[in-house]
Formats: C-alpha cells, sequence, structure tokens
C-alpha cells in the first residue's frame, strides 16, 4: 500500500511534465494536422502525405539514411565502450568524449565544412601524395560521417552503461568453461549488454530521422529528410498543417520502433 | 544521497553566482526598461557603431533581437509574447503584415529626412504610398561568378545556367521563389506567376538544370563562394557584396531579363510600446551621415539617395549594386500571394531538390 | 600485453575523430585572417575582442546560468520519474509512459519549439528567461529517465528484500541502497540535459523574446556573415575551461575515492 503512494507522489511532477509538456503538445500538433494551409479543416495533408511519391520518397530516404548512420556510430561506439570498460581512468575518458558536444553544434559543422572544403585540410592532406583536389562536401560520404560524428557520445554512454552492469563473473565463468574469446562475446557479453545498445539505437536513429541543420550545411539539400521537410513547412511555408501531418507520422513511426525494441526484450528475457 | 545532495547543493550555488554576474553586466550595459527600443533585426545588419552612437546621443537603450527569416519573425510577433517597437521584414512579407493588420501606419510628420530617399524604393506595390514602412536597403537577384573559370561574357543569360559546360558547378540559394523565379524569367514569364501550369514547365525546366547544381544553402553560400569551392551560384545582391568583399575573383551579374528587386524595410509592429524611441531611432538612421556609414558596414545597397552621394565614387558607379535604371523597372518586386499559390511553390521547390541525384 | 596496445590504438583513434574539428576550430581561433581557411599568422587578436565584447559574455554567462538550472530540474523530475516508471508493474501503463517519454526525443527542434510558442502564448506566460527555461527542462528530460531507468533495471529485487526484511523502511530503502546505485545514471542523465540545453537552438529560438538570448541563438544569428573568428576564441576559452573543470572533478573525486578502499577495476586483462 505504502508502496504505491509514494510511487504516486514520484509520479505527480513527472505526470505534471507529461501532460504539460507531452500530451498537451502533441493534440496540438494532431489538431494543427488537419488544417490546410488557408485554415480550413480538411484530411487533405494526409491524402497529400501518402499519395505524392515526394513525401514517400522522403521518409524512405529518411529511414536508410537514419538506418546507416545508426549502423556507422554503433560501430564505432560498440568497441569503444567495451575497451573504455577496461581502461584506466575509464570515468575521465568517458568525460572526454562528452566534452565535444558541448560544443556547438553550428561551429562543428563550420570545422568540418573547413576539413573538407577544396582547398580545406584533408585535400590539403591528399596534395602531399600529389592527389588532386577531391569533392567532399555535399557527398553521401560526409554527410553521414558528419552526422555519425555528432551522434557518436549519444551512442557511446547508454552502452558504456550497459557494459559496466555486466558481471565479470559471467565473463570469467564462460572463459573457465572452455569458451574462446569470440564465443564469449556474442554469447554472453552482446545479449548481456543489449540493454544499452538498444538504449543508444533510440537515442541516435530516431533524431537522425529528422535531421534537418546537417542536411543543408554538409549535404547540399542533397539528402531531404522529414526534419528539412518539416522545418521548411514550420519557418518558411508557413504550412503548419502539413508540417504536423509529418510530425504525427514520426511520432506514430517512433511508436512503432519503441514497441519492436520492447518485444524483442521481453523474447531475450525468456532465452 | 548524500553526495547527490551536496552536488545539488553546489550546482544552485553556481547558478546563483551566474545569476549575480548576468545582472552585474546588464546593469553595466544600461538595459534599464523604461527607455530602450526593442529591435528585431537580421543577424548583423547594422553597424554596432551605430548602435551606440545613438544609445550615447538620444539616452535610449537599443535592445536587439535577431530573427533568420521573415516567417519566423511573423510568427512571433503573430502569435504574441513578444514586444518588439521596430522590425525589419522583406518587401512580401510588409504586404503580408499589412493585410493581417499587425503594423502601425507611419506617422510621417514625426519623421525626418524623408526626401532623401530616391523615388525609385519609395511608393512601391507591397505598401502604397509608404504608409507602413520606410526601405532599409535594396537589391537584386543575380548570378556570383569567379572570373578564374568563368568569363563575363559566358553569364549573360539566366538560360546560360543549363549551359552543359557548368556541371556540378552552381550554388543556389535555398528559397523557393527565388530559384523557381529566375525560372520562370529564363521562359520570360512573370516572378509572380501562379498560374499553376507555367509553374509546373518552370519546375520541369529546373529539373533539366539538376545535373549543374552543386548545392542548395542557405547564408553559407557566402563562405562557400569566397572560398571558391564553387565557381558559379544564384544569390541575392547583398549577399554577393558580402563575398566579393572577401575574394577579389567574384563579380555579380544580373542577367539581361530582369531580375527580382527585394526591399528590406522598417516597420512598427503593433506590439510596439516606445514609439518615441522608434521615431528617434528612424530620424537618426534616415540621416544621410549614419545612412552612409551603415551602407558602408552593411555593404548593401542604401534606398537613401543622400547617404549614396557620401560613399566612395567607386561604390555609387558600380553597376553591380547600383544597376541602371532600366534593370531596376525590369525587374519584379515580388507580391504576396495567397497561401495556396505560396504552398504550390515550395511543393514544387522541394520535388526539384528531391529530383537531384 | 598485446591486445592491449590494439585497444589502446582504437581509442586513440576515436578520440582524435572527435577531437579534430575541435583542434581545428580552436587553432584557428589564433588565426590573422578572417575566416576558417588558410592561416594567416599567429595573433591573441580574437580573444581581446571577445573580452572586450559584455554583449556576449552576458550571453555567455546566461547559456550557462540556463543549462545548469535547466538540467539540475531536469534531472531531478526526470529521476522521479524513473523511479515511478521501475514501479509501475502493468506493462501497458510502463510501455505507454514510456513511449510518451520519448516523444519529445524523437520530435524535431522546429515542432518542439512551435507547439511550446503555441502554448505559452496561449497560457499567456511571457516569453524570455522563464520560458525558455521551462522549454530546456521540458526537452531534457526524457533523457534523464532514458539515463536513469537501466541503472534501475540493474537493480536487483532480492537486495531491496532483504534490506525490508532487516527493518529498513521505503524511504531509507530509497535513500540508502535504490539512490547511491543509480547515482552513476543520474550524473549520466544530468550531463546529458546539460549537453542538450548548451546544444539547442531551435526550440530556444522560437520561445525567446524580450532581450533574453542564447549563445546557439546569437551564433547563428552571426554566422549570416560566416563565423568571426571571435567565435572560435570563444570556443577555445569554453573548450579549455571545460577541459579543466572536467580533469579537476575527476581528480577531486579520485581523491576521495581512494580513501576508501580502492579494489574494482582491473586495469590490466
Amino acid at each position: 500500500m505504502k508502496k504505491s503512494t509514494t510511487n504516486a507522489a514520484f509520479y505527480v511532477p513527472y505526470g505534471l511534465w507529461l501532460a504539460l509538456f507531452v500530451v498537451a503538445p502533441v493534440l496540438l500538433i494532431i489538431y494543427q494536422s488537419f488544417f490546410d494551409i488557408s485554415g480550413h479543416f480538411t484530411l487533405s495533408n494526409y491524402a497529400t502525405y501518402f499519395q505524392s511519391g515526394t513525401y514517400i520518397l522522403m521518409t524512405i530516404n529518411s529511414v536508410v539514411y537514419a538506418f546507416i548512420i545508426t549502423a556507422v556510430t554503433l560501430l564505432i561506439s560498440y568497441p569503444t565502450a567495451y575497451l573504455l570498460h577496461y581502461a584506466k581512468h575509464k570515468q575521465l575518458w568517458l568525460l572526454l568524449i562528452i566534452l565535444p558536444t558541448w560544443i556547438n553544434l553550428l561551429l562543428k559543422a563550420y570545422a568540418f565544412i573547413g576539413i573538407f572544403s577544396q582547398d580545406g585540410g584533408v585535400n590539403g592532406f591528399l596534395a602531399m601524395f600529389g592527389i588532386a583536389p577531391k569533392q567532399f562536401l555535399f557527398t553521401d560520404f560526409s554527410f553521414i560521417l558528419v552526422a555519425s560524428y555528432i551522434e557518436i557520445p549519444f551512442m557511446i554512454l547508454p552502452i558504456f552503461n550497459g557494459i559496466e552492469e555486466l558481471d565479470q563473473g559471467y565473463v570469467n565463468a564462460s572463459r573457465d568453461l572452455g569458451a574462446k574469446g569470440w564465443q564469449t562475446f556474442t554469447r554472453v557479453i552482446l545479449p548481456l549488454t543489449m540493454s544499452g545498445v538498444k538504449a543508444g539505437v533510440q537515442a541516435v536513429f530516431i533524431p537522425s530521422l529528422s535531421l534537418f541543420m546537417l542536411t543543408r550545411l554538409i549535404g547540399g539539400n542533397r539528402v531531404i529528410t522529414l526534419g528539412t521537410a518539416i522545418e521548411e513547412h514550420f519557418l518558411v511555408t508557413m504550412n503548419w498543417g502539413m508540417g504536423s501531418t509529418i510530425g504525427v507520422v514520426l511520432i506514430i513511426a517512433m511508436f512503432l520502433i519503441m514497441f519492436l525494441t520492447g518485444e524483442r526484450k521481453r523474447k531475450g528475457g525468456r532465452a | 544521497m548524500k553526495k547527490l545532495m551536496s552536488m545539488i547543493v553546489a550546482i544552485l550555488a553556481v547558478v546563483a553566482g551566474l545569476a549575480l554576474w548576468s545582472a552585474n553586466l546588464k546593469k553595466t550595459q544600461g538595459a534599464t526598461g523604461g527607455n530602450t527600443l526593442n529591435f528585431a533585426n537580421w543577424g548583423d545588419y547594422i553597424d554596432p557603431a551605430l548602435i551606440k552612437k545613438f544609445e550615447k546621443q538620444t539616452g535610449y537603450h537599443v535592445n536587439q533581437e535577431t530573427f533568420d527569416s521573415n516567417e519566423a519573425m511573423y510568427t512571433k510577433i503573430q502569435q504574441g509574447g513578444t514586444s518588439y517597437d521596430l522590425t525589419v521584414p522583406s518587401e512580401y512579407m510588409v504586404e503580408k503584415m499589412i493585410k493581417a493588420n499587425m503594423l502601425i501606419p507611419l506617422d510621417k510628420s514625426r519623421l525626418t529626412g524623408l526626401k532623401n530617399f530616391g523615388s525609385l524604393y519609395m511608393n512601391r506595390s507591397f505598401d502604397p504610398g509608404n504608409k507602413y514602412s520606410l526601405p532599409y536597403f535594396w537589391g537584386t537577384l543575380g548570378i556570383i561568378y569567379n572570373d578564374q573559370y568563368v568569363k563575363r561574357s559566358e553569364v549573360e543569360h539566366w538560360d546560360d545556367l543549363w549551359n552543359k559546360k557548368w556541371r556540378g558547378d552552381i550554388m543556389l540559394i535555398d528559397s523557393a521563389r527565388d530559384i523557381l523565379g529566375f525560372s520562370l524569367v529564363s521562359m520570360g514569364k512573370s516572378m509572380n506567376t501562379t498560374n499553376p501550369t507555367t509553374l509546373q514547365l518552370a519546375k520541369t525546366k529546373l529539373d533539366a538544370l539538376s545535373p549543374n547544381v552543386k548545392a542548395v544553402v542557405a547564408d553559407e553560400i557566402k563562405m562557400y563562394m569566397a572560398e571558391g569551392e564553387a565557381p558559379l551560384a544564384v544569390d541575392w545582391s547583398g549577399e554577393a557584396a558580402d563575398m566579393m568583399w572577401d575574394n577579389s575573383h567574384l563579380h555579380y551579374v544580373v542577367p539581361t531579363e530582369g531580375s527580382n528587386l527585394w526591399f528590406d524595410n522598417f516597420v512598427i509592429p503593433k506590439t510596439a510600446k516606445h514609439l518615441k524611441a522608434v521615431y528617434a531611432f528612424l530620424n537618426f538612421m534616415n540621416d544621410p551621415k549614419n545612412a552612409a556609414q551603415n551602407a558602408d558596414y552593411v555593404g548593401y545597397s542604401t534606398p537613401n539617395d543622400a547617404a549614396l552621394r557620401r560613399l566612395p565614387k567607386k561604390v555609387q558607379n558600380d553597376k553591380q549594386f547600383y544597376p541602371d535604371q532600366d534593370v531596376i523597372r525590369r525587374s519584379e518586386v515580388y507580391k504576396d500571394l495567397a497561401p495556396k499559390t505560396v504552398g504550390l511553390y515550395n511543393d514544387l521547390f522541394l520535388e526539384f531538390k528531391m529530383f537531384r541525384k | 600485453m598485446k591486445k592491449w596496445k590494439w585497444s589502446n590504438l582504437y581509442l586513440i583513434f576515436v578520440f582524435i575523430l572527435l577531437y579534430v574539428p575541435i583542434f581545428y576550430l580552436v587553432g584557428y581561433s589564433f588565426s590573422a585572417g578572417d575566416s576558417m581557411s588558410n592561416f594567416h599568422g599567429f595573433t591573441w587578436q580574437h580573444y581581446l575582442d571577445l573580452f572586450a565584447d559584455t554583449r556576449m559574455i552576458q550571453i555567455v554567462v546566461d547559456t550557462l546560468l540556463l543549462a545548469l538550472l535547466s538540467s539540475l530540474i531536469a534531472t531531478i523530475v526526470g529521476t522521479m520519474g524513473a523511479l515511478a516508471i521501475h514501479r509501475t508493474s502493468r506493462p501497458v501503463i510502463k510501455n505507454t509512459v514510456l513511449s510518451m517519454n520519448n516523444i519529445l526525443m524523437v520530435s524535431p527542434d522546429v515542432i518542439i519549439g512551435a507547439s511550446f510558442l503555441i502554448f505559452f502564448t496561449a497560457l499567456k506566460v511571457p516569453l524570455g528567461f522563464l520560458s525558455v527555461l521551462l522549454s530546456h527542462i521540458a526537452f531534457s528530460i526524457p533523457i534523464v529517465v532514458l539515463m536513469v531507468l537501466p541503472k534501475l533495471k540493474e537493480m536487483r529485487q532480492s537486495m531491496l528484500d532483504a534490506a525490508r526484511d532487516l527493518g529498513s523502511t521505503t524511504t531509507q530503502v530509497l535513500t540508502h541502497i535504490i539512490m547511491p546505485f543509480i547515482t552513476p545514471g543520474i550524473l549520466s542523465g544530468f550531463f546529458m540535459a546539460f549537453t542538450y540545453s548548451l546544444d539547442d537552438f531551435a526550440v530556444t529560438f522560437f520561445v525567446t523574446g524580450n532581450g533574453f538570448q542564447t549563445l546557439a541563438v546569437e551564433i547563428y544569428a552571426r554566422a549570416r556573415q560566416g563565423i568571426s573568428l571571435e567565435i572560435n576564441a570563444l570556443s577555445g576559452v569554453m573548450f579549455i575551461f571545460a577541459l579543466l573543470l572536467v580533469i579537476g572533478y575527476y581528480f577531486i573525486q579520485q581523491g576521495a575515492q581512494t580513501r576508501k578502499a580502492k579494489h574494482k577495476g582491473g586495469e590490466t586483462l
């Protein structure tokens, strides 16, 4: 009985936040999505979204890019988090990984522009080997690299936390039972750190769906994501209805992703 | 728990310290409330030295807030909650704000220096009789080229951009009306076209330009061009002036078919509370000496003819930024189009950007 | 021994990757030129400009104040939320709350900003420090919850039961067992919230007014004319400051820990 009352007390501020800053804005967005640009009630925004090839293509593009960015980030982050776990002064190193995120995103983007430009750092480096300047900016390569760069700390942190929780005893036991290093990793370490990986994937994949500033600065608008479209509808077209419609789609997509990762978790628990 | 508690206390102490520091800094800057002017301006669009001079001369404190798009500024004023006394929208936004009844008419009796403005820049369609607005800066849309790679004769016309020679060489400004606009002009149509079929044709023509387009970017275009990232760009004259300041190989052309003529204008939103300060500021800025200093700092074209005469001869005779009258006459000012048409422009532009592969 | 070397090499590589753009920024803060291309010789000028720029210093102070205060409040509310979610036994409610929790994380900043703006104006909250603070708290809470929850999940029920069997009250269990156990999660939550707040541009842009400006908004505004190297100098100062803070904090903590027993770790494998 007592438990439920304290629980209720914990829910008060958090629930207030949920109601005011999540439920209310979401309702507002759903409400907005039913109005066209002239302010008439309509379903046409949804019709436009699902019928015009433009938005479907954009959605596919966003998912593909977000998937690649998440995969790249994960590939770099998992070994980093894993090795950090065994490093000396690991808490310090971890803080040092978060530190670059305190420098403004736009500034880092400008630094990357400097690095990748025609007479920038990378091309200067290539020139030392007699290689002619290459076009790096506005390519998929640079976009994915910079986007992954931005997201890496947000992936490392949850994975690191997951690995920290791993009981070293399991690993030792597995070794003692004669498992090879790789077997220990795939059978013991990876499954036990999966919750961290999931948290990281959620923290990276979902925001990657709606990247906008980088698509223009680094991608030169060659990559158009749902985020770009929303930004345009809110800030340029002032077609808040259409922008909200895309927002609703994103929220539904998020629910789907949460649902899917939740499902897997239960299975993993039973296994 | 103890550790957490002591951390909370430490953080609160730091917060308190910062709050004191912040309050102190505010005091040294002279922001007290009553005698202020809340000015919503584009970033870096006024000489800071002039603000200091104005504050010293009149005793008002200028509280400057910046915005980066007409629409964002409009949204904030429309939603309320802001208290801007003065802002600087572009011409089509002035029209929109007039229609939305968001502006206070100018009291001409309180304004001085109106005769300094060139007649070409006054009494424009977006605000007949300048009932609500005074021009601040003006300019055109055109082509910027780098003379290391491009000859002037190669970019006389909008159609020259479609030349196969410029594969992956052109940077475009990320603006639906401007990009579809030049496509329309190149077809001999108006930049204010509302006919969906014509717009569709203009978009199809743009798709053919796609292989030549390197990127569609916003303000960054200046930096890219100055650093020689691309030989060609389509952008506004004011932005071109900034680029040319950094890179002497760059030049600006308004194609012979004509182009867009834009104005950024002072207007007083209904939220204004310090009208006295507003008029003091407008009169201060209309003063030829100050307007000239500002034009020199910002680098855009001034509509204040008396100020222009104070600028170096080289600037006055620069056909790139003060083109002949017939170029100005051939150019169109944007009208505030119906939301549906604006939507169509944007949808087509989005499709054009998506088309690029 | 061999393995140890390899892993270090990889970590060094990742760190170089993470820090290259930062060093690039800071490096150019000493360039006599006025843009981030081609180094033009050494100067302190941009730092002198920075320290003479009262407006900029004011904005930095306000930004830090906002970030600290908002992440502190967000951490408190978020931790309570995580505790509440953790104790909820019905999976349906739990999943629903969790999904709602994540909505703000997936929503593009522009939507959050616009909807908060409508919301604040409807409630007649004046735009300025208060509205920005509330927004920052709002969008930082979900990340705190996400950082704390896994820690709670790691906690063994048997541990809590044992404590209760030994006669601890609910409050005692909370303050003596749960809180110390999840402290690392709370700290990461705080750091992430702080990071989000420092980094945010779009939301602040919408909900600010009456002269309140944060660093990100100011940088975006100034970037219209290309970023001046004064901003690079600022990045340099903030970076060094943050670095000293982090290292200092670490060693103070380290000192405190060595006084206790030192057994966890296993540096060499």
